[in-house]
């Protein structure tokens, strides 16, 4: 590391959890982000912010007026553009340092899995449930940790599969019942700052995984009402019937 | 026994409140607890269900001073136009 990145990432290296090797570790990850929006925008700002070395950009929209609410990574100037161009700008220039990939199109199961067996972790900030579940099986396969996180209206919900450990539930153990589309935002609406909360845990839960400090989210569901501004932890069984990841055996990569 | 019982998120703006507490003569499952706090009204099978902070499924039985919590699952992103 040379003094510029010693001096940039001083306050993490200042943290006895961290440290010039944990700064290293970080600037040697690899992460994906599918989503550009609401929750892509603070997990974005924040690991790029942070020195994630690699970045994988997924995200087939473009910016449009609504999303500027909310979607902070995005400016005015850029509507219409495809949003992984609109997010590498904005997070090269944060940080010149760190290495980008980006996929401006919504990507099949096979290429999702194709990329997600390359990376370090997988932040889930996408909008449907064909994603979520096809990024979920493929983290699961491949023994991939993931950072799921969901926002509606004044609510959010976030959590950590750890495919690895045995106990780690999946995010199908959440929803047996797969053919139930929740509601989307642009119906039920979403106050802004909920994503800028529920995205900053989500970034938080991946710098712990990647340098493996702290204690995780996993098995552990943590919901968000700010109308009341209450907080709840459930506790999150894997579920034994689990079609996904009830008897998988991951395929762990040696990279 | 006595069970209270809580509502989250969108739950509880539509119901209006988001704590009650209801009585029972014999031991109830998490779905007719529901069903008593909600005027009979089914629990709708996507609601996800707690007891004591515990995931639990909606045939899980209650105790008497139990807490039991409902949750409506939350799927969006905000990615979307
Ligand atoms: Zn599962």
């Amino acid at each position: 590391m040379n003094d510029s990145s010693l001096y940039r990432y001083s306050r993490h290296i200042s943290l006895p959890q961290v440290t010039r090797i944990g700064q290293q570790k970080l600037t040697q990850s690899r992460v994906l982000i599918v989503g550009l929006g609401g929750l892509g925008s603070p997990v974005a700002l924040y690991l790029a912010a942070a020195g994630i070395g690699q970045l994988m950009l997924v995200d087939g929209d473009q910016v449009d007026l609504s999303n500027l609410q909310r979607q902070i990574v995005h400016n005015t100037a850029q509507i219409g553009q495809d949003k992984v161009i609109s997010a590498q700008t904005r997070l090269q220039a944060l940080n010149p340092d760190i290495q980008m990939t980006t996929y401006s199109y919504r990507l099949e199961p096979e290429a999702l899995q194709q990329l997600i067996t390359t990376v370090d972790i997988v932040v889930d900030c996408s909008d449907n449930f064909t994603t979520r579940f096809a990024i979920n099986a493929a983290c699961v396969r491949h023994g991939i940790p993931l950072v799921s996180a969901a926002v509606q209206r004044w609510n959010g919900q976030v959590t950590v599969f750890l495919p690895t450990y045995s106990q780690s539930p999946c995010y199908a153990c959440l929803y047996p019942n797969q053919e139930e589309e929740g509601e989307v935002c642009s119906e039920t609406g979403i106050l802004a700052p909920v994503v800028g909360i529920i995205g900053s845990i989500q970034a938080v839960e991946v710098i712990k995984v990647l340098l493996n400090i702290g204690e995780s989210l996993c098995g552990k569901l943590l919901l968000l009402d700010t109308f009341t501004l209450q907080w709840r932890t459930l506790k999150l069984p894997k579920d034994p019937a689990c079609l996904v990841c009830s008897s998988v055996n991951f395929i762990r990569e040696i990279r | 026994m006595t069970i209270v019982v809580k509502f989250f998120g969108s739950l509880r703006e539509e119901i209006g409140n988001h704590e009650v507490k209801i009585k029972a003569e014999q031991p109830l499952t998490v779905a007719q607890v529901w069903a008593q706090a909600c005027d009979e009204v089914p629990l709708p099978h996507h609601i996800w269900t707690a007891v004591n902070m515990n995931y639990v499924e909606q045939n899980t039985l209650v105790q008497d001073g139990d807490e039991v919590a409902f949750f409506p699952p939350v799927t969006g992103g905000s990615d979307e136009n």
